[in-house]
C-alpha cells in the first residue's frame, strides 16, 4: 500500500503554519478574491503571506497546493490568471482548477507544475477524468462526494492520474460546482464569487417564545427551539415544508460533517492517493485537532496496526458525523 | 443583418408519463413556432426506460413539423449504465447531441456538439477551447448575468459558434447525487417507487413560515418561481445571443411559445406579453434577478422604473 499524502486546510498563514507543525504532507490554500472557493471575510492570503507561507511549509517539508478553484465569469478571466502567475513565481507544488479555460491557460503557460483537478468540476466518471487528463495533463483529481468505496476503486483501475478524495469536515449536499443556490438567494455565487451562504446576509432572530430563526437574506433556512444548537443557515442544510411530509424536515441533509475515520483502512487499499481534510473557515485549533488525529491514523495504518483514531466528534457540525456516500448506495 | 432568433423547448425535465410526453411533443410539433426541441432525460437515468422506445416516433414527428432535433445527454454521470449510455449517445449519426456532463467529452471530441446549460461554460476562454473541441452551440447557464452574457455572445459570433439563454422556466439550480424526492418519501434512490411522478413541474418546498422557495426534482433543486425574460428578448437580440430556452412546464408551452414568437416579433410590448404570460397560469412569480445580476429569485420591472 502506498503512503497517501494527508492534504490540510489551510484558510490563514497561521492555520498553514499549525498543520504544517501538525504533519500535513500537503496544505491546500487559496488568495484574497474570488479566484478560490473559499473566498469569505478575513480567510486567505496576501501575496506578500503566501510568499512567506510557502517557505515555511517548504522547509517543513509541506507541499502547497494553490486553489483557483471557481469559475471566472467572462470579462474577469485576467484575475484567475494573475492567481496561477503569482502561484507559480513564487513556487507553488500545484494547482487545484475546475474551470476549462483556467486548466487550459497552465497547461499551456506553467506545463512544470501539476495540476490537479478540483472537486469543484464534478468530474464522476473515468471518462470525465480521462478527458482533463488527456487535454491538460492533470495528475490529480478531487472527487466528487458522491461515490462508494467500491466505486472508488473501481476508478482507481480505469483512469491514469492520482485520485484524492474527501475524508472529514462540512458535507455539502450538492454536487460541488454545480449549486447555485446562494445566488438565487443573495445574488452572489458560489461558482463564480466563491461564496456559500456568505455571513454578510446572515440574519438570526429570537421571538417571544425564546426560537431563534436563522435567515439567509429574506428566507428562513431553519428555526431552533430553546434547547437546540441554531446550526448556520447553509441553505442544504435547513429545514423544510413540502407536502408529502409530515412537518418541517432536513430536505436535503441535516447540519452534520463527514468523517471517515474508520473506513480509513478501505479507502487507502482502494488505491486513494490523498486523503483530504475540509476546514479552510475553522480555526487553527481545529486544523490542530483533525490533523494531528488523522496523522497518527494514517502512520499507524501504514505501519501495520489498527488505526487509532481520537474522537473528532466535538469538531463536527452540529456534533453529528456521517460516512456520506461513501459507505453505501443507501446515502443517495 | 442579424438572423431571426431562435426558440428552443428544453428536454422535459420532469418525470413525466410516456403518454403525457408524447401528446406533449406531437402537439409542439404540429402547433408550436419553436425551431429546436431537445429531447433526452437528463436528470434520471432511472426514468428513461419509460420513453426511450418512443424517440424514434417523436423526433420523426418534430421533424416533420420543421423542427430540429437534438438529443440531450444525462447532467449526472455515475454508474456503468449510465456511462454506456453517453457513449451509446455520441454514437448517434442522425441527430446532434447537447452535453450536460464533461463525461461525453471524452467521446466527442472532433465531431461537433453542443454544450448544455448544466455544463459550466462562464467564460470566453472556456468558450473558445470547446469550440475548438467541436462544440457548435453553448446554452448558458442560468445564474449567468447580462454582462457576462454579453461578452460570451460577442465572443461566439468571432468564433462562429451560437448561443442560448433560458427566458421561461424554472431555472436549475443544483444537482446532488441523492435524491431528494425519495428522501421527502422517507425512501432512498435505489427504492424511490418513481414519487416524482407525483410533482409533473417539481415538488415544492417552502420556508417553516410558509414561504415558497425551492422546487424538487429528484436529484435537481430548481427555483420555484418561473424564470420571464420577455421584457429583454429585444436586448438578448442586440446582444447577439440567437437562441431563446424555453424550459417545459404543464402549463400551455404552445400558448408560451407562441407568446415568445409573438414578443419576439414585436406585435406586443413586454407589459402586454407578461400579461398574458400570466394568464397561461404560471402558478408562481416570475424572477429575472439572474440576468441583473441580482438575487435569482428577484423580479425586476425595468418598465416600471421612471
Amino acid at each position: 500500500m502506498k503512503r497517501p499524502e494527508l492534504v490540510c486546510p489551510a484558510g490563514t498563514p497561521s492555520a498553514m503554519r499549525t498543520a504544517v507543525d501538525a504533519g500535513a504532507d500537503a496544505v491546500y490554500c487559496g488568495f484574497q478574491n474570488a479566484t478560490n472557493a473559499r473566498n469569505f471575510p478575513g480567510l486567505n492570503f496576501t501575496v506578500p503571506e503566501m510568499e512567506k507561507s510557502v517557505a515555511h511549509a517548504h522547509a517543513g517539508n509541506t507541499k502547497v497546493l494553490l486553489a483557483v478553484n471557481t469559475f471566472p465569469p467572462a470579462g474577469k478571466v485576467n484575475l484567475w490568471k494573475e492567481a496561477v502567475d503569482t502561484g507559480a513565481r513564487l513556487g507553488v507544488d500545484a494547482f487545484i482548477v475546475a474551470d476549462i479555460g483556467v486548466a487550459d491557460y497552465i497547461a499551456r503557460t506553467h506545463p512544470g507544475i501539476r495540476l490537479h483537478l478540483s472537486v469543484q468540476a464534478a468530474a464522476s466518471t473515468p471518462e470525465a477524468i480521462k478527458f482533463y487528463c488527456r487535454q491538460f495533463n492533470v495528475k490529480r483529481v478531487v472527487l466528487p462526494r458522491i461515490l462508494t468505496i467500491p466505486e472508488i476503486r473501481n476508478m482507481a483501475d480505469e483512469i491514469p492520474c492520482e485520485i484524492e478524495t474527501f475524508i472529514f469536515g462540512n458535507h455539502g449536499l450538492m454536487v460541488e460546482g454545480r449549486c447555485s443556490l446562494t445566488n438565487y438567494i443573495t445574488g452572489l455565487s458560489t461558482n463564480m464569487d466563491g461564496v456559500c451562504s456568505p455571513a454578510a446576509q446572515v440574519q438570526y432572530i429570537k421571538d417571544d417564545a425564546g426560537n431563534l430563526s436563522t435567515k439567509l437574506g429574506k428566507f428562513t433556512i431553519d428555526c431552533f427551539s430553546c434547547d437546540e444548537n441554531a446550526g448556520y443557515p447553509t441553505i442544504c442544510k435547513g429545514r423544510y415544508l413540502t407536502p408529502a411530509h409530515d412537518g418541517a424536515y432536513y430536505a436535503f441533509e441535516e447540519p452534520i460533517s463527514l468523517n471517515l475515520s474508520s473506513l480509513l483502512p478501505d479507502l487507502m487499499a482502494a488505491g486513494v492517493s490523498a486523503l483530504k481534510i475540509e476546514g479552510r473557515q475553522r480555526s487553527r485549533s481545529y486544523v490542530k485537532t483533525v490533523v494531528t488525529a488523522y496523522r497518527r491514523a494514517v502512520d499507524s495504518i501504514m505501519a501495520g496496526k489498527d488505526p487509532e483514531i481520537s474522537d473528532l466528534l466535538a469538531l463536527t457540525e452540529g456534533q453529528k458525523e456521517t460516512q456520506g456516500a461513501f459507505k453505501s448506495k443507501a446515502w443517495r | 443583418m442579424t438572423t431571426k432568433m431562435q426558440l428552443t423547448i428544453a428536454p422535459i425535465l420532469f418525470h413525466w408519463s410516456a403518454k403525457e410526453k408524447l401528446d406533449f411533443y406531437f402537439r409542439i410539433a404540429d402547433e408550436a413556432p419553436v425551431d429546436v426541441v431537445y429531447l433526452g432525460e437528463v436528470i434520471c437515468s432511472k426514468r428513461t426506460p419509460f420513453f426511450e422506445k418512443h424517440y424514434d416516433e417523436v423526433a420523426e414527428r418534430l421533424k416533420r413539423g420543421g423542427k430540429t432535433v437534438v438529443f440531450s445527454t444525462l447532467a449526472e454521470v455515475m454508474l456503468k449504465r449510465e456511462r454506456n449510455m453517453i457513449a451509446g449517445f455520441c454514437e448517434l449519426e442522425d441527430y446532434e447531441i447537447e452535453v450536460n456532463d464533461s463525461s461525453a467529452l471524452l467521446h466527442l471530441s472532433g465531431k461537433p456538439f453542443r454544450i448544455g446549460s448544466m455544463m459550466n461554460v462562464y467564460n470566453e476562454d472556456t468558450m473558445a477551447y470547446l469550440a475548438g473541441l467541436g462544440a457548435t452551440h453553448f446554452s448558458l447557464p442560468p445564474e449567468l448575468p447580462r454582462n457576462s452574457i454579453a461578452i460570451l455572445a460577442q465572443h461566439a459570433g468571432r468564433l462562429g459558434v451560437t448561443t442560448e439563454v433560458q427566458v421561461f422556466g424554472r431555472a436549475s439550480l443544483a444537482l446532488s447525487a441523492r435524491c431528494y424526492h425519495a428522501r421527502a418519501h422517507g425512501r432512498i434512490k435505489d427504492n424511490c417507487q418513481f414519487v416524482c411522478e407525483e410533482d409533473p413541474d417539481g415538488m415544492p418546498l417552502n420556508t417553516i413560515d410558509k414561504q415558497e422557495f425551492l422546487t424538487v426534482n429528484g436529484i435537481q433543486t430548481l427555483s420555484h418561481s418561473y424564470i420571464n425574460l420577455l421584457g429583454e428578448l429585444s436586448n438578448l437580440e442586440k446582444l447577439g445571443v440567437s437562441h431563446c430556452r424555453l424550459v417545459p412546464h404543464t402549463q400551455d408551452m404552445v400558448a408560451v411559445a407562441t407568446l415568445f414568437r409573438d414578443t419576439l416579433d414585436n406585435k406586443y410590448s413586454a407589459r402586454e406579453a407578461s400579461e398574458k404570460l400570466t394568464a397561461v397560469g404560471i402558478p408562481a412569480p416570475f424572477s429575472n434577478g439572474f440576468w441583473h445580476g441580482k438575487p435569482g429569485h428577484q423580479w425586476i420591472d425595468e418598465s416600471a422604473r421612471v
